[in-house]
């Protein structure tokens, strides 16, 4: 029963972890184009 | 002793590995050529296949005591996969080859490379049901990871003994990504989705945004789930060898030699895991299905993400993309714009597809990081 519960536990953690830590990610990597701007090269 | 006890105790020394051969020796042997075959032939894989098919071969032949302690081959499987040292250095030459440049233009693609790995949990579960225990369901699951050295890296820490069955269900269904995702690609996306057409890929990322993406990726997802940075820290160290542009025969060095070398003794070490008495039975084969499992389930997730981004996004989004979530660089991308193409010639989505899929390399090490966190928290480590 044990390893049934850390087992469901392992799945919610670690969909809702990694999908949150990716959105984290791609906050912080729009952030910072937008602090740090693509210029053309002349 | 008379000297003809003695010219037969010599030859029966000699003939001493026929008598002492299992049968399931013999049929390892097979694999090992049938290794050779697929990837000289067939080039499935052929920098893995081949060193893990000798590695095979020479484990299976009786009284060679490669895997003894002090053996040739065991040497290499102490200091390198008991170390989870190899995984490390082959991520280390996967970060400098990556430009993450494609998944950086477009940052809303790291969520598909997360939906591409739920595959991993879906099958733990499985794994569990089927009676492993939680280490080795865990071991099982992260093949849907679809990441070799990640799934080499788990698996050497809570399973040692599955290693060589996930290794080669990691690499061969990699390299089946091709054969394993149309299918499920034409089956759950509509016709309309299919040729949804997405606007041109313009380049919007300064060199300075690239540069910080490994210091910012390593730094945040080693304060979230912190025993997975010897994972994520090698990919990052690679990658900012590669963006930094001062360094580039560092670069270089990871991305050659380093990788060539760990490469050939990595396949080595896992071939030699693969000893007939001990790889040949039913549980093996119950991984390799379960592998296969995990990675259609990682395609069915990220065509869902897909799906939900089409809607979300006022149909601008083509879902075939989310098939590319998987950590299988780049052959998933690939997949995906020679599928976008078969419905709509005019359809050009490889670079969202590459940005998906370097979304899943990173995907792949959070899932992991975060697997290894939690069990570690919980005392099982």
């Amino acid at each position: 029963m044990e390893k049934w519960n850390i087992g469901v536990g392992l799945l919610m953690v670690g969909v809702g972890g990694t999908l949150l830590v990716l959105g984290i990610c791609s906050l912080v990597m729009e952030l910072l184009k937008r602090i740090f701007p693509y210029k053309e090269e002349k | 002793m008379t000297p003809l006890e003695a010219i037969l105790q010599g030859f029966k020394a000699l003939g001493a590995g026929f008598s002492t051969l299992h049968w399931s020796n013999l049929l390892m042997i097979g694999v090992g050529l049938l290794f050779f075959y697929l990837g000289i032939k067939k080039d499935v894989e052929p920098v893995l296949l081949i060193p893990i098919g000798f590695g095979c071969i020479l484990v299976n032949i009786p009284l060679s005591e490669m895997m003894e302690e002090g053996g040739f081959l065991r040497i290499f499987y102490d200091a390198g996969i008991k170390t989870e040292l190899f995984p490390l250095l082959i991520f280390l030459g996967i970060g400098a080859m990556t430009d993450f440049g494609f998944l950086l233009e477009k940052p809303y693609l790291f969520l598909l490379g997360a939906a591409g790995q739920f595959g991993i949990f879906l099958t733990l579960l499985l794994a569990l049901a089927l009676g492993f225990d939680l280490k080795e369901a865990v071991s099982i699951g992260i093949i849907g990871a679809c990441d070799g050295p990640t799934a080499i890296y788990v698996s050497s820490k809570y399973a040692p003994h599955l290693l060589g069955a996930v290794a080669v269900a990691a690499y061969s269904y990699m390299s089946l990504v091709p054969i394993i995702q149309p299918p499920i690609m034409k089956a759950l996306t509509t016709q309309k989705e299919k040729i949804t057409m997405m606007g041109v890929y313009k380049r919007s990322v300064s060199g300075t945004a690239k540069l910080l993406f490994p210091v910012v990726i390593t730094i945040l997802v080693g304060f979230i789930a912190p025993k997975g940075l010897p994972l994520v820290g090698s990919l990052m160290l690679g990658n900012f060898l590669r963006e930094c542009g001062v360094v580039e025969r560092l670069s270089k060095s990871a991305q050659n030699e380093i990788a060539n070398v760990v490469t050939l003794l990595l396949g080595l070490t896992i071939g030699a895991t693969m000893i007939g008495p001990v790889f040949v039975k039913p549980q093996t084969l119950l991984v390799l299905g379960l592998g296969f499992l995990a990675i259609c389930l990682d395609t069915i997730c990220g065509l869902f993400l897909g799906k939900l981004l089409y809607l979300l996004s006022g149909k601008k989004i083509n879902p075939l993309i989310g098939a590319a979530g998987l950590s299988a660089f780049p052959m998933a991308a690939r997949v995906v714009q020679k599928e976008g193409q078969k419905y709509n010639p005019k359809n050009y989505l490889i670079m969202y597809a590459m940005g998906a899929n370097a979304g899943g390399q990173v995907g792949s090490v959070v899932a992991a990081s975060i697997i290894l966190s939690v069990l570690e928290r919980m005392g099982i480590g």
